[in-house]
């Protein structure tokens, strides 16, 4: 198997903060890579630095043969990264449907069309798409609604269906069940299972939930104070004492 | 008609669930717009403003308007410099009716063009920006362009006499194909058919064609995907992004046209009236076509039009007032009393009119943040809701019991 995305030496500080140290990480292609960690080891920090939102002070990050560092965030989507945010990131005043519309016609138009002469609602090829992916995620009935009226749940599954619809490569989920319900979860874990076997995508996914973690990932990173302590299949780490220690330890500071 | 055209723009204040027009109910609504535009001359025989000169300024105002509620409207983005565009526009024509012809069509190409090459350039520069900064750095060119042609660009503008057209000017194309020279000087036409002077209504439907033709590319642009990048840059540049979208073009593109319909309506001004002076870019012009969006509704499609048309309105009726007006009107109160009424009341009229211009738009801004559309659409639902109550309420009482009719 080969590795979809590689990140060398990466260092991140945020003034006398040092957020990432060192960080080694490969991802292989097909797989789901969890990273967990104790709050504000650095996990959302990692994900910035793979989105382009963030530049790392060193380090390399080189993603299906083309390095990562040096481009703009929306030529980092384009070549096939998609992000779910810890706290969702939706366009609030528009309905669920031309959210989920506007990402497929980034998919596939680019980061820049000045297409103004056509009727988005006659585009049968954008609209059957995002009404799918609205159907998967089980919002369609409330595909006119405004989306800041959303649950933060819904929100969330809302911002799933806009990243799975642009079928990325890889898609990073920060935290993509915090507050959802037990079943919402349940039903969050079979779509992404089903997505990931259908068409094949990567996922790096960081989780507070080890019941999401233990039910998804083949491979577990363990992130500690901007370091990765350890890797390892699920059952490995599940009875690694420095993992113990870490989350531990991590509460005591 | 109303209520037509509040459902035209139901997008003022989204209802949940409610989903956008489709390509009938547009293509309805721009029916019954083009109707009403061009009807002009009939209903506003009453409110006594049927003439070609204020219709034609609801036309022009009104493309005004339409363009730069895409851009703010959309987008978000405050422009404090429209006003720049709309001159420039101005020249632009009134330079092509002294080199090229008196035609109004190469005059209206070249006053959109020189509109959204001046956008290029200053959008360029202030959408680096976003916020306040961006308003202020489109308030500051604004600025530049107006002091500029009161001083250095004076070989172009001809300073505070304003540019004219004059009897003896080169127009080539005119002289090539041999029209015939006049007295005085010669008036904007159309392949021959004079748009000014004793044209009458002529002129006025001229303009009202081109803001019809303005507000249906609007409209398609409302409903495009690139519109919907538009809305998108309003709501989460962020998200927007890391969509794999890039807003800085979006946003340019939408600059230059808005700064288009502006050169557009500049070049207009000049065809009803052949001349161009610097104080159509003052930075007053520019807020007047901020107010005339927010009143009528911005992100809209008729709000635009019918702000322009509410402002321009009050402007006309109520600077027509003053004190001897005022005075007859409050005649039937005791004197001491009348003479303190219309020393009051005649500060909000005359040239005092921006005072009740300021009053109605607080209002608005404060108790109808959507608008003259929000405003209808809440009229329309308030009147649904009573004629079917008492429609229930009278079949009711017709199961119980005879009508009273
Ligand atoms: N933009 C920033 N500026 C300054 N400090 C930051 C910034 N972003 C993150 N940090 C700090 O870096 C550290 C790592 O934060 P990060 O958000 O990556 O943690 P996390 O592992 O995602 O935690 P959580 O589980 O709470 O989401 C924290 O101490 C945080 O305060
Ligand atoms: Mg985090």
């Amino acid at each position: 198997m080969s590795a979809l995305l590689t990140i060398t030496d990466v260092n991140k500080s945020f003034g006398g903060l040092k957020a990432l140290s060192e960080v080694n990480l490969s991802v292989e292609q097909g797989s789901v890579h969890a990273i967990i960690g104790p709050n504000g080891a650095g996990k959302s920090t990692l994900l910035n630095v793979l989105i382009g939102k963030l530049i790392p002070d060193t380090g390399a990050v080189m993603f299906d043969g083309v390095s990562l560092l040096g481009l703009q965030p929306h030529e980092i989507n384009q070549v096939g990264v998609s992000r779910v945010f810890q706290t969702p990131e939706i366009f609030g005043e528009l309905s669920l449907i031309h959210n989920v519309i506007i990402s497929t016609l980034a998919s596939r138009d680019g980061a820049f069309n000045l297409a103004f002469w056509n009727r988005v609602d006659e585009d049968a090829e954008i609209t059957d798409k995002a009404e799918e992916l609205l159907a998967d995620v089980g919002l369609l009935e409330k595909k006119d609604m405004i989306s800041s009226s959303l649950s933060r749940g819904d929100k969330r599954r809302l911002e799933l269906a806009m990243c799975l619809v642009q079928q990325p490569k890889l898609l990073l989920l920060d935290e993509p069940t915090a507050g959802m319900s037990r079943a919402d979860t349940n039903s969050t874990i079979d779509l992404l299972k089903r997505i990931g076997e259908e068409r094949g995508i990567t996922k790096v996914i960081i989780e507070h939930d080890m019941h999401v973690v233990f039910s998804l990932a083949q491979k577990i990173t363990v992130l500690a104070q901007g370091t990765p302590i350890c890797e390892g299949k699920p059952e490995e780490i599940k009875g690694d004492p420095r993992v113990q220690e870490a989350y531990l330890g991590g509460a005591h500071l | 008609m109303n209520a037509a055209i509040a459902t035209a723009s139901s997008k003022a204040q989204p209802h949940a669930g409610e989903a956008p027009p489709n390509k009938g109910a547009d293509l309805r609504n721009f029916a019954i717009f083009a109707v009403a535009i061009l009807s002009m001359p009939l209903w506003l025989q009453p409110l006594g403003v049927a003439y070609p000169a204020f219709m034609q300024k609801i036309a022009i105002f009104g493309t005004l308007a339409i363009g730069f509620n895409l851009l703010f409207g959309l987008t978000g983005y405050l422009s404090f410099g429209h006003a720049a565009f709309l001159g420039v526009g101005s020249y632009a024509a009134v330079w092509s009716f002294k080199l090229l012809s008196m035609n109004a069509v190469p005059a209206l190409i070249f006053g959109t063009l020189f509109g959204g090459l001046f956008a290029l350039a200053i959008g360029f520069i202030s959408l680096r920006r976003t916020g306040i900064y961006f308003s202020i750095l489109t308030l500051a060119f604004a600025q530049m362009a107006y002091n500029l042609a009161y001083s250095v660009l004076t070989p172009i503008t001809n300073g505070e006499t304003a540019l004219q057209v004059v009897k003896d000017d080169p127009r080539v194309l005119d002289a090539m194909f041999g029209a015939v020279g006049t007295s005085s000087a010669p008036v904007p036409n159309l392949f021959g058919m004079a748009l000014t002077g004793d044209a009458g209504l002529i002129g006025f439907y001229f303009c009202a064609l081109l803001m019809i033709g303005a507000f249906y590319i609007s409209m398609r642009i409302f409903r495009s995907p690139f519109g919907m990048m538009l809305r998108a840059i309003k709501t989460n540049q962020q998200r927007m992004r890391f969509t794999g979208l890039n807003p800085r073009p979006y946003a340019l593109a939408v600059f230059v046209v808005s700064g288009m319909y502006a050169g557009l309506a500049g070049s207009m001004m000049a065809v009803v009236d052949p001349l161009a002076g610097a104080e159509r870019m003052q930075w007053t012009a520019s807020g007047e076509v901020v107010l005339m969006t927010i009143l009528g509704g911005s992100g809209t499609l008729i709000g635009p039009v019918l702000g322009a048309g509410a402002i321009k309105y009050f402007e006309v009726k109520l600077v027509e007032y003053n004190k001897t007006k005022l005075g007859e009107i409050f005649s039937f109160l005791p004197d001491s009393i009348s003479d303190a009424v219309v020393s009051v009341s005649s500060l909000f009229v005359g040239g005092g009119w921006h005072l009740t211009l300021g009053l109605i738009f607080m209002l608005v801004v404060i108790f109808l943040p959507g608008g003259i559309v929000q405003g209808l659409g809440k009229l329309t639902s308030w009147v649904r809701r009573r004629t079917s109550s008492s429609n229930s309420a009278s079949s009711k009482s017709a199961d119980a019991s005879q009508p009273a009719e």
